[in-house]
């Protein structure tokens, strides 16, 4: 006989009202915002009849430049929630000293710090990279799309289908307080019993899905949809770092995969990979969550180096000095990349040989990383410089990242970071480098690129603002988090007892409300640049002078990138063209072949969300329904074998001509 | 640092290509071998991880115990002679047969399936022994690399049926074409790994 609870158990699983924390005001307020927000956004949308623009021209959109706008966005949206995350941790940490215990209890504070490094690394900094390689690379090498169109779509929901799912944890039961990697046996189902580690499991598989797929596509669009003369030692520097960056996603996340999946099996099904108990090895997913991880770190910063290299010939109108070492220094970074990965635990006790070894490859990669800067740096020198909000960020990037470089090669040393191990030093470190590096970076490609994707400028007063607010702010939140980490003091707490830490603590807390500044700037800096757009407007497509092929064509380009594909003849190849006096051909157009919208991506990712919050919830009917939903949407779409289409030639006529009227007007 | 390109006002080369030619085909294959090695890597990781997990018997039953090489050999060979089908079934498609191309791949399937059947009455049989996945570390690890390699299978059948249903009713055009060389590809990777799961885990388990 099944009793009322039975019932209730077979359908909702253990999802109930009690999920929702109402009785939690920081969190009620939150939902209460983000509601309004929300349907604020639909009732604006709706008003405005936009639903059906925004599903034919962007949803199910395989053109691979809506793609990555749609990525970016994704990526700045998770910034601010990872970035609130930021803020709390930090004010807990000033405010929670001695006496005071604070405003965040510790299962709470605990959640936010998992959520802020599991969203910045997964939902902002991953979908900011691919957001703007997808972009820019099909553009760099005259291609007039990837290699894959629909798996793109299909990628880039899958990665926004894992942040709805990490977002939802924060209104519907709660998130991981197991860190950021789910290190067993905390993450276990005996230290961790309710839906949080779910969230996060399935939250990351959904998404390293999408991860995978663009992988393949992106490297599969660069080897074989170059333009005709375009060898790879052609390839523009910023392609080559893609490269190699979806090279090791294609290797790593499958190894992700892997250790979340027996994390899970642990967790569901009762086995005994990681536990305590019955021959389980929770050292083994530290190696497997690492392999994957350190990696990754590489796949978020050699892109970087890429928008660096660009933005650096660019502004200094010069050729990238040392393009061969360039590209070989990026090989040889992504190769030893795999090899470092023990670092994360000389403290495991695998013995001094092996902690050498792996002390040794880690300074290793510092060789070709260093040989980088003086790229950059020789590049600049007796170059034009010119310093518009791009080059700004080089200029920040240089020596902070140098300085997160060098404190990691303090930490690569063995008996140093037995002492700095699990310290503010760490977090200081890390820091460094992705925000110095991958942020900054991708802040320059975003002031970089914007006016191709848009076709005007980024306003640069409130550029300048974000950066000065950026970079100041860096500094003062992490130059104290390094002494106080130098001292010992351990990452993850909660409250302190030493009094004597506290001004350091607010000066941190602080220095982030001074990155809190800049993060406004630059939302800023997009409304005021979106009002001023006639006074930024440029139709030339080419605003800053530049030397690679996706300044050769409209701002926003056709949805066909290129009426006629370029010939390469030289390295920056559109520097060449303009050098050698080319002319762009205004007739002869021909219809033009492309791949076709699809909705099958979107809504394979919807279904996926549902099974995954159905396992987190245990709401087994629904996790079975959606599953075979899964299997039989995917099979009915191979059946559709209309893929693509001609855009008519008259199209392609009225396009180009409007671009030659717009080029005729200026000159 | 040498520069290729003429001085200016020498002959200017071609800029455009004016002419549109054809695109080749050879993107899905090549993205289908990232996939592969990319699927590989997941193998990868599960063989590592029965490495070293896999002599955790947690005073249980180890493989010597469990492992009945006859039924392993049996299994190995349907999997190994459908590999060979699907070289037929390709072979036939090549001649433009969709009659035999399809007899084979029923073929293929059939050995598919029949290496399924053995799979699961291989892992009923060690369950009602009491060697469940949760018995120890090492049964993890094994059902874990095994099952993996058993849901691979199970896809490669399920995605067989379709394409032959897709043969049937659209021909051998192109598109099918690629498809039946993709699944084959996947179906011989199979294979592959398989010979790493039978002498690793069996052939080793056995002996250890």
């Amino acid at each position: 006989m099944f009793s009322n609870l039975d019932l209730r158990q077979l359908v909702f699983g253990r999802l109930s009202l009690e999920a929702v924390p109402y009785h939690e005001p920081i969190l009620l307020w939150t939902f209460v915002a983000v509601a309004a927000g929300g349907v604020a956004l639909l009732g604006l949308v709706t008003w405005y009849g936009k639903w059906g623009y925004l599903w034919r021209e962007w949803f199910t959109s395989v053109d691979h430049k809506k793609i990555g706008i749609m990525y970016v966005v994704l990526a700045i949206v998770m910034l601010l929630r990872g970035f609130a995350d930021a803020i709390m941790m930090v004010t807990q940490k000033a405010l929670s000293v001695g006496a005071s215990e604070g405003y965040l209890p510790p299962h709470h504070y605990d959640q936010v710090f998992t959520a802020h490094g599991t969203i910045m690394i997964f939902f902002m900094a991953m979908p900011f990279v691919t957001g703007v390689m997808n972009y820019v690379m099909p553009l760099q090498i005259g291609a007039r799309d990837v290699a894959f169109p629909f798996l793109n779509n299909f990628s880039f929901w899958m990665t926004a289908g894992g942040a709805v799912l990490t977002m939802l944890s924060l209104f519907v039961g709660e998130f991981s307080r197991a860190t950021w990697l789910a290190y067993p046996p905390l993450s276990g189902a005996a230290y961790s019993p309710g839906v949080g580690v779910d969230y996060y499991i399935w939250g990351l598989q959904i998404a390293g899905v999408g991860s995978t797929l663009s992988g393949i596509n992106l490297i599969a669009t660069i080897v074989k949809m170059r333009a005709p003369g375009m060898t790879m030692m052609k390839l523009p520097v910023f392609c080559w770092t893609t490269l190699a960056s979806n090279a090791i996603i294609v290797t790593i996340f499958p190894v992700l995969t892997v250790a979340l999946a027996l994390l899970s099996l642990d967790r569901y099904v009762g086995t005994h990979f990681f536990t305590n108990d019955y021959g389980g090895n929770s050292m083994m997913y530290m190696n497997l969550i690492w392999i994957w991880g350190h990696p990754e770190v590489y796949v978020l910063v050699l892109p970087a180096f890429g928008i660096y290299s660009e933005v650096v010939s660019t502004f200094c109108s010069k050729r990238l000095f040392g393009y061969a070492s360039m590209v070989y220094a990026t090989a040889v970074i992504a190769l030893v990349s795999w090899l470092t990965w023990l670092h994360h635990f000389f403290t495991m006790g695998a013995g001094a040989n092996v902690n050498a070894f792996f002390g040794i490859t880690t300074m290793i990669i510092s060789i070709p990383t260093g040989a980088k800067v003086f790229n950059w740096l020789f590049t600049m020198y007796r170059g034009r410089i010119r310093f518009e909000v791009p080059m700004l960020w080089v200029m920040g990037f240089i020596p902070t990242f140098v300085i997160g470089g060098l404190t990691g090669v303090l930490l690569a040393v063995p008996p140093a970071d037995f002492v700095l191990h699990n310290s503010l030093f760490l977090v200081a470190h890390f820091h460094n480098v992705i925000i110095g590096g991958v942020v900054f970076g991708l802040l320059a490609g975003v002031n970089y690129w914007f006016p191709k994707a848009f076709g005007f400028k980024l306003d640069p007063f409130w550029g300048k603002v974000s950066f000065w607010c950026w970079l100041t702010g860096f500094w003062v939140v992490f130059t104290p988090l390094y002494v106080v980490g130098l001292m010992g003091v351990t990452r993850r707490t909660q409250h302190f007892d030493d009094p004597t830490l506290q001004p350091w603590l607010t000066v941190a807390a602080l220095g982030a409300f001074i990155i809190m500044a800049g993060i406004l700037a630059f939302v800023v800096q997009i409304l005021v640049s979106i009002l001023r757009r006639e006074r930024l407007r440029d139709v030339t497509g080419d605003p800053w002078g530049g030397r690679t092929l996706e300044w050769s064509t409209s701002s926003p380009p056709p949805p066909y990138n290129f009426a006629f594909t370029p010939v390469v003849h030289d390295l920056d190849a559109w520097w060449d063209m303009k050098r050698r006096g080319h002319e762009r051909p205004v007739e002869g157009y021909r219809p033009i072949h492309m791949p076709r919208n699809t909705s099958t991506g979107i809504v394979l990712a919807g279904i996926s969300t549902v099974l995954g919050f159905a396992l987190v919830w245990y709401i087994w009917w629904l996790a079975a329904l959606s599953f075979v939903g899964l299997i039989a949407v995917a099979l009915a779409h191979t059946y559709n074998y209309n893929r693509d289409y001609f855009i008519p030639v008259e199209d392609v006529v009225r396009f180009e001509s409007h671009r030659t009227a717009q080029l005729a007007a200026r000159a | 640092m040498h520069e290729t390109t003429a001085p200016p006002g020498a002959a200017r080369p071609v800029f455009y290509e004016r002419e549109d030619h054809a695109h080749g085909d050879g993107g899905t294959l090549l993205g289908f071998w990232l996939y592969l090695m990319s699927d590989c890597l997941v193998f990868a990781a599960l063989f590592a991880t029965y490495g070293v997990l896999g002599a955790n018997y947690a005073a249980g039953p180890s493989g010597a115990h469990l492992f009945d090489l006859r039924l392993v050999a049996l299994n190995t060979s349907l999997l190994l002679l459908s590999s060979i089908t699907y070289g037929f079934a390709m072979l036939e498609m090549d001649r433009e047969r969709i009659g035999a191309t399809l007899r084979w791949l029923a073929v293929t399937g059939l050995f598919g399936a029949g290496f399924l059947g053995i799979e699961l009455y291989e892992f009923a049989h060690l369950v009602h022994e009491g060697a469940t996945p949760q018995r120890s570390a090492f049964l993890s690890a094994f059902f874990a690399l095994v099952g993996t390699h058993g849901l691979h299978v199970t896809f490669g059948v399920i995605w067989l049926v379709t394409l032959m249903t897709q043969v049937r009713r659209f021909g051998l055009i192109a598109e099918n074409r690629r498809r039946l060389l993709c699944l084959s590809m996947f179906w011989h990777f199979l294979d592959v790994v398989w010979i790493g799961v039978f002498t690793f885990v069996y052939l080793m388990g056995v002996s250890r």
